[in-house]
């Protein structure tokens, strides 16, 4: 296993390399100096933005150099500091809201599994049945469904017409005043909407994904033998097949993550909730560079180690990929 | 004799189509599409742009059957131009992505060894970045503009082509007529285009098929977000940025352009879906 690990944290190298690339050819995609460039789009950026831009990229330097100072600015995790009028370093920025966009993507992953676990079982399990064909119609729905679309209409329903939820933010005015209790009501209320919507949309991948992976395991013929030598069908079932048809599961989670991340972009602008993806709408229309290249890699890296963790759960559960 | 087979070949791929129903229904929903899309200046009953401010925000009626917005424009007219957005920005972004996949898969494929490793690491490097995130860093960079959306869409979305092509070409490149063409003295080049890539066309078929539907999604969602396709040119997108603001008043504004976008995702991906049955059936379960 530890032979495993460090050969896996190994191979993060050369793609943490890669994503700091990918970053770096982003900022200097523009035609033209960047600093022209931004300065001239830009009117929020004065001389003194401009010198400051210089300096952070080392424009003036050959671009091996300029690549070589960049990335080790980004291990001390500085990145600059943002164009609005606060002027605030980026990485304090994004370390006050990067816990909100992380905990809800784990709330919709749990609500995913939870929910497309046993539909995708029972999907396999009575395969072409009308339980199979109707949800084979939901994933239909859910793989053609603007994610922003479904956010309008779950607004238009339980936020207005029904009146049971709030439309946007995390909180209510004078949440500081409430109790504990009180609070996790509150914070409940308001990210049931965001959470629910971006669930629907991973759901339809997913259970479709365990279905696949259940119809290839019920064939095998250790469960033929499992049922002949006459184990009730519900261990046959989740003990035998469950098991082994989770683990391409496991692998699909982490590949699935970045449509996740990408999703909360959509969603916190929608129901105005200050995480990550808010902040990047914004550095995006007010052209804040430091920001958007922060988040960039922050989330490009974000992602990597989610794949990494999912690896690393499948070999704990798969002793095949160990020997391997 | 060839002639004979490919017809053949055609012949039961067509009737294999044709037995899918939601293929069927998918394929006449695509064409309709096009049809409103072509014909839009003689579809759309009112100027998509004409701004009447006598009408404003008027819920859906006969004079106006989805309604007007805002300005007092005829959304039922600006639906029906904003297809024409969303199948330009759904083609020119997937043949982007489908010319720079079949490339680097072909190379990839047919070369094998240190450049198959090298640009495998690329498309795994690639889709370890959320998609979304990268291409508001390059419209960040760049400005939005239906032009800018349409290409970053593109470079952002080539690899699952890539893997398929290399996929076959790896097979393919084994096969004994390969191994006489290549007996025969033919080029690197020839024998690429001419002998591995027609082989390998079918599921790059299917892929560009399922990803205008994806295309089209982001399309929409970026110019919903303001950093796409820029008003007043109407497309699904921003249409529904203006349903957003008035979401409390003026429901028609939020509801059929996000209607329009599901139908049309929806109609390539049964197509692609009922291609790729059609052309194996055994991936019918």
């Amino acid at each position: 296993m530890w032979l495993y690990l460090s050969k896996r944290l190994l191979f993060m190298v050369p793609m943490l390399i890669g994503i700091t690339l990918v970053s770096f050819a982003v900022i200097h995609l523009a035609p033209g100096t960047p600093v022209e460039m931004q300065t001239t789009m830009n009117p929020k950026a004065s001389l003194e933005a401009q010198k400051r831009l210089i300096e952070l990229y080392g424009l003036d330097k050959p671009l091996p150099v300029q690549y070589w100072d960049w990335l080790k600015r980004m291990s001390r995790l500085d990145f600059g500091r943002s164009f609005s009028p606060d002027r605030r370093p980026v990485w304090d920025k994004i370390k006050e809201r990067i816990g909100i966009t992380l905990g809800l993507n784990l709330l919709s992953l749990i609500i995913i599994m939870a929910v497309a676990v046993p539909l995708g079982v029972l999907a396999a399990y009575r395969a072409h049945s009308w339980f199979d064909k109707g949800t084979t119609l939901l994933v239909f729905f859910g793989f053609a469904m603007p994610s922003f679309w479904l956010a309008l209409l779950l607004i238009m329903f339980f936020g207005v017409y029904l009146d049971w939820l709030p439309l946007s933010g995390l909180t209510s005015l004078g949440y500081s005043q409430l109790s504990w209790w009180r609070k996790l009501q509150d914070l409940g209320a308001h990210v049931t909407l965001p959470v629910l919507g971006a669930a629907f949309l991973g759901l339809a991948g997913m259970s479709r994904y365990m279905r696949g992976s259940m119809l290839e395991v019920i064939r095998q013929d250790y469960i033929t033998t499992a049922r002949a030598k006459g184990l009730p069908e519900g261990a046959v079932i989740f003990k035998h097949a469950l098991r082994n048809a989770l683990l391409p599961v496991i692998t699909m989670l982490g590949l699935s993550l970045p449509g996740l991340i990408g999703g909360s972009v959509i969603f916190e602008t929608i129901f105005a909730i200050p995480g990550m993806g808010q902040l990047l709408w914004g550095a995006v229309m007010a052209r804040d560079y430091p920001v958007v290249m922060g988040e960039l890699v922050i989330v490009a890296f974000l992602t990597l180690l989610g794949n990494l963790l999912a690896d690393v759960s499948y070999a704990l559960v798969d002793p095949r990929i160990r020997t391997g | 004799m060839e002639l004979e087979t490919r017809n053949l070949k055609l012949e039961t791929f067509w009737s294999r189509l044709r037995r899918n129903r939601m293929a069927v229904a998918g394929l006449v929903l695509v064409v309709g599409l096009f049809a409103v899309a072509l014909l839009a200046p003689w579809l759309a009953p009112y100027d998509p742009n004409f701004i009447d401010l006598k009408q404003v925000l008027m819920p859906p009626s006969p004079a106006h059957l989805l309604g007007t917005d805002t300005l007092g424009r005829d959304v039922l007219s600006r639906v029906i131009f904003g297809a024409r957005i969303s199948l330009l920005v759904g083609f020119v972004a997937v043949g982007i992505a489908t010319l720079i996949g079949v490339l680097v898969g072909a190379l990839a494929g047919y070369y094998g060894g240190a450049m198959d490793a090298l640009l495998m690491r690329l498309v795994d490097l690639m889709l370890c970045f959320p998609t979304l995130f990268l291409i508001l860093a390059v419209i960040a960079v760049l400005g939005p503009s239906i032009w800018n959306i349409m290409v970053v869409i593109g470079v952002t979305g080539w690899m699952g082509v890539a893997r398929l092509v290399r996929a076959e070409f790896l097979s393919l490149r084994e096969r004994e007529f390969v191994m006489a063409v290549r007996a025969l003295g033919a080029s690197d080049a020839r024998l690429i285009w001419r002998h591995l890539l027609p082989n390998a066309l079918t599921p790059v078929m299917v892929s560009a098929t399922l990803g205008v539907a994806g295309a089209i999604l982001t399309e929409s969602a970026l110019s919903f977000l303001g950093l796409g396709v820029q008003p007043p040119t109407p497309s699904w997108g921003n249409i529904l940025t203006m349903g957003k603001d008035n979401i409390e008043i003026a429901w028609w504004l939020s509801v059929f352009p996000g209607l329009a976008i599901l139908v049309t995702v929806m109609s390539y991906n049964l197509l692609g879906e009922g291609i790729r049955e059609a052309v194996d059936p055994r991936l019918r379960d």
